[in-house]
């Protein structure tokens, strides 16, 4: 079953209905399945939560997932892990949910869609600045752009541009070129082969959500704890004046 | 040989060509970075899980470069705008 054709680059391509102006294409229509799995699993596990001995099979899954997201993002920030876990826990769910989903015949993944994944990158985009504010303060969150002097301005912003389309285009280019290779080797070694290669395309698939997450989280960390740096500078300089005022106190009667 | 076929063959072997020279610096710089993180982890085993991070998202950071020339090649082959213009322009 075929719905993107190997000539064809992106799933945007294929439109399934059109009325006027809106049109519904495979990567929308894909995208409202994920996210409907994802609703009902999560309402499956947290129907009848509860805090007892006995938890139900899903509410245990479910723990399992969040306890992994939180120790990851709490050894990247050190502390208040709950404050990312929301963002960086969906969009790590999302990805990996149409990737991993991939092996169902029919299915096209909505993250072999450029639109897809740039959307996801703007996301990220958007929340670095909400988070460094909202951590910060505008005015220390300007001040990082202008570091060690304002001739970095201009770099500063191109990095935040660039690393954006580099999140974009390398999911997009993972998956996709997966895709198409699975398409390339259905067509030369038919049987057995393309079943390895989309073995390794679930592990691909599984670190690149887990890529996406830690970079986006990555990235908010940095604009987060900028601030925080300077505080450990400015410790780290009173412990050494402690030490050395220690010293002098200590050995200066034996000079 | 008419304008359409010589962009067809310029497009083929820029997209071998880009995928081909491409992949080569990435690849090398991946073994190398590979190789320092096994030797960081069997010298620390203790700092596994951080080096083990540090090593996914570098490894990604170097892998987007040949990602890059992947979807320039497939853009060549699949979208090229040149193609559409000749193909509009010949009629």
């Amino acid at each position: 079953m075929e719905i993107v054709g190997i000539n064809q680059i992106s799933p945007d391509q294929v439109i399934i209905w059109s009325y006027g102006f809106i049109t519904l294409n495979v990567t929308i229509l894909y995208t409202w399945l994920v996210m409907a799995i994802l609703v009902f699993v999560s309402w499956l596990a947290t129907r009848n939560i509860s805090s007892e001995m006995n938890v139900s099979r899903w509410q245990h899954f479910l723990e399992v997932v969040i306890s992994i997201i939180r120790g990851e993002i709490s050894e990247m920030t050190k502390k208040d892990a709950d404050k990312y876990v929301p963002l960086i826990g969906t969009l790590f769910l999302f990805i990996c949910t149409c990737n991993v989903l991939v092996i169902v015949p029919g299915f096209v993944a909505p993250t072999s869609s450029i639109t897809t994944t740039a959307s996801l990158a703007l996301c990220v985009f958007i929340a670095v600045p909400y988070y460094g504010i909202s951590r910060n303060g505008l005015f220390h969150y300007l001040k990082e752009y202008f570091q060690p002097n304002f001739i970095f301005f201009p770099f500063h912003v191109m990095g935040e541009i660039s690393r954006t389309l580099a999140l974009t285009v390398r999911l997009f280019g993972n998956i996709m070129s997966h895709e198409k290779v699975i398409g390339i080797l259905l067509a030369v070694t038919p049987l057995l082969f393309p079943v390895v290669m989309q073995a390794l395309g679930l592990l691909i698939g599984v670190i690149q959500a887990y890529i996406f997450a830690i970079l986006s989280m990555v990235y908010i960390a940095s604009a987060v704890s900028a601030e925080e740096e300077h505080h450990v500078h400015v410790e780290v300089k009173q412990k050494i004046l402690q030490l050395n005022n220690f010293f002098k106190e200590e050995f200066l009667w034996i000079i | 040989m008419d304008n359409l076929s010589i962009i067809a063959m310029a497009s083929i072997f820029a997209a071998g060509l880009t995928i081909a020279i491409g992949s080569v610096g990435p690849a090398l710089g991946m073994g190398r970075a590979i190789q320092q993180a096994l030797a960081a982890i069997a010298q620390q085993p203790d700092e596994r899980n951080s080096l083990t991070r540090t090593l996914f998202v570098g490894l990604a950071m170097i892998e987007s470069i040949a990602i890059y020339c992947f979807v320039i090649s497939m853009i060549v082959i699949f979208a090229n705008p040149f193609w559409g213009h000749f193909i509009k322009a010949g009629g």
